[in-house]
């Protein structure tokens, strides 16, 4: 089973992707998995662009991590520059810490490394502290002693030991650098922002999650002033060549300027340039940029042309924005000043794009979704000031390819198929030469119909639609109800001679229990003997393993007979 | 903000906040650095938090999700009633076992997530919260007759008293009619 990566959202997505976990919106989040549907590629295509690249992006980023640990740590460890600084250390850790933030699992991972690695940083250190201040109150001539007495008392900056005074604490010189000081402030920033970020935190409450995360301005500002005070040391080039501390090592009481026999001069050192910055300062522009860019896009303006109220606390707005253009199955990430300045919730988009407005569907299930619910039933004469941004998300152009598709919407995943079978409807009506479908099924599985009910109302209106253009047979759908119970199912065989249903009022007939994917299958199968069948599956991940095994089964292996294909994109 | 429980992310904070103290600790004594019994020290407060803060109270309002194996620390923070109920009292525990570990570079990380965990539990108290334990819930009855039986009967039909239902003799094996019946011989 291939794991769910979402593909390759482009840049200007990555920060945005923090917003769709653990949001009580209409966004997929079904048993935790996002809305995914899987690859399954008959065997003569390659094999699925997205999940290869994405492996392979995150392979060659740890191997660069590990990469460069490697050889710092071995630059410290055996370069003669830093004979001294190893003598008086005993070794040294550098680590990288990168940031590069494109979508969730990678941030995730990212988090984990940096986490880890300044761990490894933060115990090195401890442990630099320490023997540099054993080294310089040790008053027993040994090289360690000999080298931390070596221009502490000079004005010049050719000191090897930061640790000056003979009678202070590691913990007294950590507050009192640079580099200790912002080390702690920023390692205090990132177990906040750690903690607050936990699954369970951040599924109930999101706005301390939400807030607690901007600490990562502070850890960055820090992180690049880290290393400016230079008291990592190592010899200097020139001092190099006048002091090989190979030789020179043994005989420390040698050194002398002024002691003509003497091959050793006094080594020099000087400090390495903090390096961080030059790490950081590309993703930190890309992210400043792309900060400044959503703000621009959020400040047009954006007029509500209706806002409906359905039941079960369903919020409909329809919008218009300048220069909005939109594909089926995206998303849009919505912000309501007047209810909160600073969250940003992605919704789907339920309208279709041929219509001149778009539209989302919002339920209300959680605290910013209330609160924009009665902002908009409290009727005030000055609709509230709605800001926009997007639309993200890959556009599902396969949809229309296939002669026939078989779409499944389970439970909350059937938010993006409105917007899909508006299209497929406008297109179809309008001749469109790039719909290629002739016929759909849709599966819609869900417990109760309650909060859909305006996807309900949505299907009677197509349902009515294609009755009036003679063109029922386009559209085949069935409603699964998988949370059914023994009073419904009666009340349903005593109506069975009604012409609509008496659950829905639609003229399908409600189906209850889980779909039989065989039986549907062998149907299309045979009622299509000849065609290209796409299945387009939103819910998850177990529906998906039994529909890319059903997939597989009733697919003929000779190419001019029926195939089906499982396709797998986020929508 | 309106719904939150803070404990529950102070909760995670002072989990994390042990670990730190633990590692410190040990990085201290290990190295045998100058003030090591500070970290000695530091790793026991930091075991003692860890057990503490280990099983997650019970939400006021939704599921809580139990951390793997929680059920065994519950039943010991239990049974300090109080002294583990009230938020208050933790928050003054922990800023004191953050103290000490506060003289020591290697566990001054610890004492200040301490201290941050400790802030955090003083405002979930002076909101009025508490922990409470995640209970196990009492194992179902298997089911007869494969689940279709949704209401068994738990008491037995209603039956007449034992006298009543004691067979009449043989004798008194014939119907008597409640009106007096005439043959009408013809």
């Amino acid at each position: 089973m291939l794991p769910s990566f979402p593909p390759w959202l482009p840049w200007t997505h990555l920060r945005t992707c923090l917003h769709s976990q653990g949001l009580p919106i209409q966004k997929a989040t079904r048993n935790g998995n996002s809305c995914s549907l899987a690859i399954l590629h008959p065997p003569q295509h390659p094999a699925p662009r997205h999940f290869n690249w994405i492996v392979g992006a995150l392979t060659t980023w740890l191997g660069l991590n590990v990469f460069l640990f490697v050889y710092y740590f071995l630059l410290f460890d055996k370069d003669k520059k830093f004979y001294y600084t190893r003598v008086v250390l005993g070794c040294c850790r550098r680590t990288m810490r990168k940031q590069l933030d494109h979508n969730l699992t990678f941030h995730k991972l990212v988090a984990y490394s940096i986490a880890l690695f300044t761990a490894v940083h933060i115990i090195a250190h401890l442990c630099n502290f320490e023997w540099y201040n054993d080294s310089q109150q040790a008053a027993d001539g040994s090289l360690s002693s000999i080298l931390s007495d070596l221009h502490q008392d000079e004005e010049s900056n050719k000191w090897l030991n930061p640790i000056r005074s003979n009678n202070t604490t590691p913990a007294y010189v950590t507050f009192t650098t640079i580099p200790g000081l912002t080390g702690v402030i920023i390692t205090v920033a990132l177990i906040l922002m750690v903690t607050s970020s936990m699954e369970f935190i951040r599924r109930s409450y999101f706005e301390v999650f939400w807030y607690m995360h901007h600490l990562f301005v502070i850890y960055f500002a820090g992180l690049v002033i880290h290393g400016i005070a230079g008291l990592v040391r190592g010899q200097t080039a020139e001092s190099l060549k006048e002091h090989n501390p190979e030789l020179c090592a043994q005989d420390p009481k040698q050194w002398d300027r002024k002691n003509k026999h003497s091959q050793c001069e006094e080594p020099e050192f000087g400090s390495i340039p903090a390096e961080s910055w030059q790490w950081v300062l590309a993703p930190i522009l890309l992210y400043v940029f792309e900060r400044v860019l959503r703000f621009w896009r959020s400040q047009q303006r954006v007029v509500v042309v209706k806002a409906v109220m359905h039941p079960s606390k369903v919020l409909e707005l329809q919008m218009h924005k300048k220069g909005f253009s939109m594909e089926v199955g995206q998303y849009i990430f919505i912000n309501c000043p007047s209810v909160s300045c600073l969250e940003w919730h992605p919704f789907t988009l339920t309208s279709a794009p041929e219509e001149d407005f778009f539209s989302v569907h919002i339920r209300a299930a959680g605290d910013w979704t209330e609160k924009l619910n009665d902002t908009f039933q409290q009727q005030k004469p000055k609709t509230p000031r709605i800001e926009v941004d997007g639309p993200f998300g890959t556009a599902s152009e396969d949809v229309f390819q296939y002669e026939a598709a078989m779409l499944v919407g389970a439970g909350i995943g059937v938010t993006p198929f409105a917007s899909v079978l508006k299209s497929i409807w406008y297109k179809f009506q309008h001749a469109d030469q790039r719909l290629k479908t002739k016929k759909i099924y849709f599966y819609w599985l869900c417990r109760d119909t309650g909060a859909f009910a305006w996807f309900k109302d949505l299907l009677a209106s197509l349902e009515q639609e294609m009755e009036e253009s003679g063109k029922a047979g386009f559209l085949n759908y069935r409603l699964f109800l998988t949370g059914w119970d023994n009073s419904l199912a009666g009340h349903a065989a005593f109506n069975l001679d009604n012409d609509t249903d008496v659950v829905t009022g639609l003229r399908q007939k409600t189906s209850f229990g889980r779909p039989m994917w065989n039986s549907e299958f062998s149907a299309v199968a045979t009622a299509h003997p000849r065609s290209v069948v796409g299945v387009f599956l939103c819910g998850p991940e177990a529906l998906a393993t039994s529909l890319q095994k059903c997939c597989h089964q009733y697919s003929s292996l000779d190419p001019r007979k029926v195939k089906f294909y499982f396709n797998k994109e986020n929508f | 903000m309106g719904r939150i429980e803070w404990a529950m992310w102070a909760n995670e904070q002072a989990l994390a906040s042990g670990l730190i103290l633990i590692t410190g600790g040990i990085v201290a004594v290990a190295g045998q650095f100058k003030g090591w019994p500070f970290a000695a020290y530091a790793i026991g407060a930091g075991v003692l938090v860890c057990l503490l803060e280990y099983p997650r109270g019970k939400r006021k309002r939704g599921s809580t999700m139990e951390r793997c194996g929680q059920k065994y620390m519950t039943a010991v923070v239990k049974v300090f009633g109080p002294l583990t109920r009230n938020y208050y009292v933790r928050a003054i525990l922990h800023a004191v076992l953050a103290v000490p570990a506060g003289f020591l570079l290697s566990t001054i990380l610890g004492t200040v997530c301490l201290g941050i965990a400790s802030g955090i539990y003083l405002l979930a108290a002076i909101r009025g919260e508490e922990w409470s334990p995640i209970e196990q819930k009492p194992p179902e009855r298997p089911q007869l007759g494969g689940g279709t039986i949704k209401q068994p009967p738990a008491m037995p039909p209603p039956r007449p008293p034992a006298e009543a239902r004691k067979k009449p003799p043989l004798e008194e094996a014939g119907h008597t009619n409640p009106v007096a019946v005439t043959a009408e011989a013809e």
